[in-house]
């Protein structure tokens, strides 16, 4: 009946587990007590939960992110832990199938559910304002998107409770993670949770990509197009080449592991190379997917904040599409020790290294938009000027290991993780802050608090140079990733040091909580009542903060590069869409409960698939294919906004730059 | 053993002709990327502080966002660098190859590795001995190594003598490795290979050769039997409780591990002359 799950799956002799789920259980009963004794679920169903705004969206992805961020960093403060006191003879308090799990746990949820929601989030809140039109080009889809994510994200946070979660790293390489070496169901959970939420990426690709290609605003070619857009664009588009690479190679894993197929078993003519090789063919895309928006990020903070157009926007552009296209083309760099032939080793190291041509012309060019600007010292320009000099570091020791006889001594060393955690905290992590600190008055209507605002990048900053660099010399020292314990005792120092660093990290992880709770109890005193509190340039802050569900009363019309920019300069305004009026009825999407009932089967469909429930499985994919069948059926999917509420919502909005 | 560098026992301090040449190229290459990050952060730093907007001196250029010749230099910048790198990492990477041979006047020794959980095993098959967890080599031989896994996937890995190279199930890879000098290294597992992964280690002992020799002969007259039915149990999941030598080894054990793994009963009889079983990778 229940296949393989009993009450044995619960770990109640693990003190550590079942703490950290009593402390989760607790935390949202407690919040779903408060929402339901302050009755507020109505307003949580209709504005958020079945909201297809674009921007709820966005929000959504980035509490999600956030709760994540936590949840693994958690993982990090406990192996940090460990190994400062795992040295010579010591086990540390985490037993390797314990500390196995963590590290896997840490590396997938910080890339899947933390890196990805952060990036996803911001695309979904800025991508359509600056594009200057009302919505995504299929806002029930982004919905599914954003639902799909969190069943992921539930199953992978469901196996600290019930069973367990995989020991096999976090891109789980066979055979290790084959039912032979291991038959647990940790594996399972890694495979479904990321197979649903990898499918809501995957639509995201897809609807970024179309609300990119079709739906800008008048007069916007792709020369006038946002330096943001063109990054969200190219990583929009390796969304949708590489995510069904990942999927497809998880499906062969699954068939391994379920019906005895031998594609990566060690009997039978399966060849584990064979997934090493597709998992990279994803996996490194992967990193430009996260990193090219967070680029982006930083060409428009580092922009506004300079007061200066961008240097070399053209230059910019094909370094960004050069980037998306090379990052297909290096994948073998990270097995360069399997024992391919030379030629191939250095043909891939060489390609590798190619791509640090364009990624050191926007470094560049980043530089010289700073050369003769007026910079005004907010907070996203900390995280922007943090990055460049810490991400330059990470791309040196990236290039590095470029070259294959280094990479013969550095791979899989704490090296190689200090490189990957310098690009994904310098870069991705830096760039979501800069983001998230420059978009949140747009989408909120009023501003984060300065001063905490950068005491948590002086955290992270100072934090990540402590907690990373002796990573890179106890690399050098011959320490490798995923030990549970090592021999020798003169690494101890640096882990003490490594572990002081995440410990900083956790303050400024604190302070990110605390800063955002102060900046909403003092919000009216924070209330941005222009639209544009920082003197930007694109169209998003051409509008009001935070802006109406329909974004634009009237279409903007687009004359080139920085749109917004040009009408405060004078003259080259934005005229309406239509003509004498100025307003013309707008139609929006219904809120949609399509996605959440989606992804609720979905949910039921992965658990049961963990724990072999097979007539369970059957009945969630039958609700999800459902659930798909009424929303194709549906009457009316549309509001008409009537050009009477238009007029009335741009009247009470007070006097801003554009509106002259 | 502690030195005063804090590099000690690391890539930074190689004892083998391998291992110096490839710390020679990760210095290069450091250095020839320092000599521009260096400048990129510094001046980062300056035009930040400097065009601050409480300073009126300086000039504010806010409409300067293109200069062909600006251009041509930030893209030919890192080409150029990239062209230089590029050119080492194509060259090291043929000389530094694993496969390659090293040249020696030394004729080399041969040694099979076999990493099994949570193990390694290491056969002389030239000499008829095996180790467990313990690697003993001549100094200032070539050893010439070729590697395969009975279970999942490990990387062979003596940080103090060189490259690394995966030991992967069903197939064999080829390392070649020297220690110019007498001592003791360790060796580990870089690949994760699950619980057992992290006491994956090995003591890498270099001994003059007429020291190997008298190594050998004590193997051979007090280590155990190494058949298969000792090597299967051998194999079964689980750490090794210390080092332990084998003076007398069935032969072609490590081609019945590259094509059975962990159950040698199960192997059909080997040809005396059987030679590569496996498939290599990358050939």
């Amino acid at each position: 009946m229940l296949g393989k799950l009993t009450w044995a799956a619960i770990p109640y002799d693990q003190p550590i587990p079942m703490a950290a789920a009593l402390l989760v259980v607790l935390g949202i009963a407690g919040t779903l007590a408060l929402v339901t004794a302050k009755g507020w679920w109505p307003y949580i169903w209709r504005e958020w939960i079945t909201s297809v705004d674009h921007k709820r969206i966005g929000v959504m992805y980035l509490l999600l992110g956030l709760a994540m961020l936590v949840r693994g960093f958690i993982d990090a403060i406990m192996m940090r832990s460990q190994l400062a006191i795992a040295a010579g003879g010591a086990q540390g308090y985490l037993p390797p199938e314990h500390y196995d799990q963590i590290f896997s746990a840490h590396g997938t949820i910080m890339i899947f559910f933390v890196a990805m929601p952060f990036v996803i989030g911001l695309m979904n809140v800025v991508l359509p304002l600056q594009l200057g039109i009302r919505d995504v080009a299929f806002p029930v889809l982004n919905s599914v998107s954003l639902w799909l994510t969190a069943a992921g994200v539930l199953l992978v946070n469901l196996s600290l409770v019930v069973g367990e979660f995989a020991r096999t790293g976090w891109l789980a390489y066979p055979p290790l993670s084959e039912l032979a070496y291991s038959p647990g169901v940790g594996v399972d959970y890694y495979l479904w949770a990321l197979q649903i939420s990898g499918v809501g990426t995957l639509l995201t690709g897809i609807n970024f990509t179309t609300t990119i290609l079709k739906l800008r605003a008048p007069g916007m070619g792709y020369g006038q197009m946002p330096i943001f857009c063109w990054t969200a664009l190219a990583s929009s588009l390796l969304i949708v080449a590489a995510f069904p690479i990942l999927t497809a190679t998880f499906a062969m894993l699954l068939l391994d592991r379920y019906l005895g197929f031998h594609f990566f078993t060690n009997d039978l003519g399966g060849n584990a190379m064979m997934y090493v090789n597709l998992i990279w063919a994803w996996g490194h895309p992967e990193v430009y997917i996260l990193i090219l928006p967070a680029f982006g990020v930083f060409s428009e903070v580092i922009a506004t904040f300079s007061g200066k157009a961008l240097f070399g926007y053209r230059s910019m552009v094909i370094a960004t599409l050069a980037i998306c296209v090379l990052s297909f083309m290096v994948w073998l760099h990270h097995f360069f020790t399997m024992g391919a032939g030379a030629d191939v080793n250095s043909f891939f190291g060489i390609m590798t290294m190619i791509i640090a041509v364009p990624t050191g012309v926007k470094v560049f060019n980043w530089l010289f938009t700073l050369y003769g600007g007026r910079i005004r010292f907010n907070v996203p320009i900390y995280w922007a000027l943090g990055f460049m000099v810490t991400f330059v570091i990470g791309g040196m020791t990236g290039v590095l290991m470029a070259v294959p006889p280094a990479d013969f001594v550095l791979h899989n060393s704490l090296f190689l993780v200090a490189h990957f955690h310098n690009v994904i905290i310098g870069g991705v992590l830096f760039g979501a802050f800069a983001g998230y600190n420059y978009w949140f008055p747009k989408a909120f209507g009023f501003t984060l608090d300065e001063r905490l605002g950068k005491a948590v990048f002086w955290c992270w900053f100072i934090g990540f140079y402590l907690a990373f660099m002796p990573l890179y010399a106890l690399g050098l020292m011959g320490a490798t990733r995923r030990m549970q314990h090592y021999a020798d005792t003169g690494w101890q120092p640096l882990m003490l040091v490594a572990l002081a660093g995440a410990l900083v990290i956790l303050a400024g992880l604190v302070l990110t909580i605390v800063q955002l709770v102060v900046s909403i109890r003092t919000r009216e005193r924070r209330r941005d009542l222009t639209g544009d509190p920082w003197d930007g340039r694109t169209l998003e802050w051409s509008t009001s903060s935070p802006p109406p569900p329909w974004n634009f009363a009237r279409l903007p019309q687009v004359q080139g590069i920085d749109a917004y920019w040009q009408v405060k300069r004078g003259g080259k305004g934005p005229t309406a869409e239509s003509t004498e009026s100025g307003y013309e009825a707008i139609s929006v999407p219904r809120p949609s409960a399509t996605g959440f009932v989606t992804a609720f089967f979905a949910v039921i469909m992965g658990f049961a698939l963990i724990w072999h429930i097979w007539w369970m499985a059957v009945a969630g994919l039958a609700g999800i294919v459902s659930t798909a069948l009424v929303h194709a059926w549906r009457v009316d999917g549309e509001i008409e906004i009537p050009v009477e509420t238009l007029a009335a919502v741009e009247r009470a909005r007070p006097e801003a730059g554009a509106t002259t | 053993m502690q030195s005063a560098l804090p590099w000690h026992a690391g890539v930074l301090d190689p004892q083998g002709a391998i291992g110096v040449a490839e710390r020679t190229i990760l210095l290069n290459a450091t250095a020839i990327m320092l000599a521009v990050i260096i400048p990129v952060i510094v001046l980062t730093l300056v035009f930040a502080w400097w065009f601050r907007s409480g300073n009126r001196k300086a000039r504010y250029l806010p409409d300067w966002s293109y200069s062909g010749r600006i251009e041509l230099v930030t893209w030919s910048i890192p080409a150029l660098i990239i062209m230089f790198l590029g050119g080492i990492a194509w060259i090291s990477a043929h000389d530094l190859d694993p496969a390659v041979p090293i040249r020696s006047s030394v004729a080399p020794i041969d040694i099979e590795v076999v990493s099994l959980d949570w193990k390694w095993l290491f056969i002389y098959p030239d000499q008829a001995v095996a180790s467990v967890n313990l690697l003993v080599v001549p100094a200032g031989t070539p050893i010439r190594f070729r590697l395969t896994s009975a279970s999942v996937m490990n990387s062979f890995f003596v940080p103090q003598l060189g490259s690394q190279i995966y030991t992967m199930p069903r197939m064999t890879t080829r390392l070649n490795l020297m220690a110019e000098r007498p001592g003791n290294f360790s060796g580990l597992s870089a690949q994760f290979s699950g619980d057992g992964f992290s006491d994956m280690r090995f003591d890498v002992v270099a001994l003059r050769p007429d020291a190997f020799n008298e190594w050998l002969i004590a193997t051979r007259a007090h280590g155990g039997m190494l058949d298969a039915a000792t090597y299967t149990h051998l194999a079964q999941a689980g750490s090794a409780a210390a080092p332990a030598t084998f003076g007398n080894v069935a032969p072609h054990l490590f081609e019945v591990a590259v094509m059975s793994g962990a159950t040698a009963s199960a192997m059909p009889p080997i040809a005396p002359s059987s030679g590569e079983m496996a498939p290599q990778p990358g050939n």
